[in-house]
């Protein structure tokens, strides 16, 4: 291959021994490669969420009990909207980054410039909507007490027939306890944060309110949750060792550590790519504002950056599915 | 670059649109379509599809294929691969195609065998100490 100079790019259709197979520009068939590897990774990622899911069908959290917020919708149960109005905003994306493409075949830069940046927007809107969900997933709802042998049980009121926070609830202690750190005592010895509601209060809590019950992890054939009697609920809670509040990669209110492990893995990795694609499209919305792709002619450029954001919403559309309906 | 041809039909050469540009839109009115179905159905949860089918859900079911359909139309539409000859369509499409579902079929398989593993060879899953 020649070395290309601006003018020389025009001709850059992989020949294949002259009969051009493919019939493509070099660096979009490369970009189709990379596509097929990534998409290959991620099936990988879903996968291995199946089979960990498979593996604990009978004690899987339900996603429609954890992704239940909508902002400015304060305590209203919301199930999928945001999620659903986040897929519709990276659709829509898709469909300016492809009429930016379209645009470009007809060389009409300022065309391809206004596309590009309500492509970005998007992008960066979808981001931050992943963020604020990040945010509510960490930060918990209801709040749940582990037991021993690792499973979470969720507190539920049998006279409202509902599931009640531990915050209104918990009967508060004055009994006050500092978190240890290591300036305070051997230069080692320290521990990690305090949860704010200690499990002394949410059990005196418990005790004194005969409506309270705990939820199971696992489902029951209509795949509910299992809700005990009161007598079956003081045995569990008997061997109670910590209140959880919230999810990280160790433990989540939610059930199965896999879940929020999973969660964060894949959604993590799908939204470095929204952000990588958001800076790629800015630096091609960069050029094309510079006048690079005027200057040659062909705005090849476009079209393989919109392939990468195309297939960022692709995987979107899957993860949708997995995590948030099926 | 003006010999830029766009395939303007979808759905099998039912629905045929002027230019690229109506396609676009087009497609994206089908896919928020099927989206709001999905999300539709997903809050209702109607009974008569929670049944099973080949070990899964009617409902996961009509989800997975609404999935698919939806890749296909970005694929095909937005990603312009309907525009492309066969050889890169190919080149493309199979290796994915026989790759996922091989993964799919043997994880899935092995996931519900340690689950029937767990679930009826022992007594108990429990370990008192944590």
């Amino acid at each position: 291959m020649q070395a290309s100079s601006l003018s020389k790019t025009k001709e850059n259709t992989w020949g294949g021994g002259g009969s051009k197979p493919l019939d493509a520009a070099y660096g979009k068939l490369m970009m189709w490669f990379f596509i097929v590897s990534d998409a290959l990774t991620f099936s990988g990622f879903l996968v291995a969420y199946g089979f960990s899911r498979f593996k604990n069908i009978d004690s899987w959290p339900i996603a429609d009990e954890v992704f239940t917020h909508f902002p400015f919708l304060h305590g209203i149960d919301a199930p999928m909207y945001y999620v659903a109005l986040m897929t519709f905003i990276l659709i829509f994306s898709s469909v300016t980054m492809v009429l930016a493409v379209d645009a470009g075949h007809n060389n009409n830069k300022n065309r391809v410039a206004f596309y590009m940046l309500l492509t970005i927007i998007g992008g960066a809107v979808f981001v931050g909507s992943q963020a604020w969900e990040w945010k509510n997933f960490i930060k918990g709802e209801y709040g749940a007490v582990e037991i021993q042998n690792g499973d979470i049980l969720q507190f539920y009121n049998l006279e409202e027939e509902k599931r009640i926070p531990i915050d209104e609830f918990y009967i508060s202690s004055t009994q006050e306890r500092i978190t240890h750190d290591d300036n305070v005592g051997i230069w080692y010895l320290s521990e990690a944060k305090l949860p704010e509601i200690t499990l002394q209060e949410v059990m005196a809590g418990f005790n004194n309110d005969q409506n309270l019950t705990v939820r199971l992890e696992k489902l029951d054939d209509t795949g509910h949750k299992i809700i005990l009697s009161r007598d079956e609920a003081e045995i569990k809670l008997a061997s109670a060792t910590r209140v959880v509040k919230g999810a990280n990669l160790i433990r989540n209110e939610y059930g199965n550590p896999l879940f929020a492990d999973f969660f964060f893995f894949i959604t993590g990795f799908h939204g470095f790519h929204v952000f990588s694609g958001v800076i790629l499209n800015i630096i091609i919305f960069i050029n094309v504002l510079l006048g690079t792709y005027e200057k040659r002619g062909q705005y090849d450029m476009v079209e393989k950056v919109g392939l990468y954001w195309h297939f960022v919403d692709l995987v979107w559309v899957f993860v949708f599915t997995f995590f948030y309906l099926v | 670059m003006a010999e830029h041809k766009h395939k303007l039909a979808i759905f099998r050469g039912r629905l045929k649109f002027k230019s690229n540009v109506q396609k676009i839109w087009g497609v994206l009115v089908f896919l928020s379509i099927v989206t709001a179905i999905e999300v539709a159905l997903g809050i209702i949860k109607p009974p008569i599809l929670l049944n099973y089918f080949l070990g899964i859900k009617i409902l996961n079911w009509i989800f997975i294929i609404m999935t698919i359909i939806k890749a296909y139309y970005i694929t095909w539409d937005f990603m312009h691969v309907r525009d492309e000859k066969p050889f890169l369509k190919n080149t493309i499409v199979v290796p994915l195609l026989i790759l996922i579902p091989f993964l799919l079929f043997i994880l899935l398989w092995e996931g519900s065998y340690i689950f029937e593993v767990m679930f009826d060879g022992l007594k108990a899953w429990n370990f008192d100490i944590y």
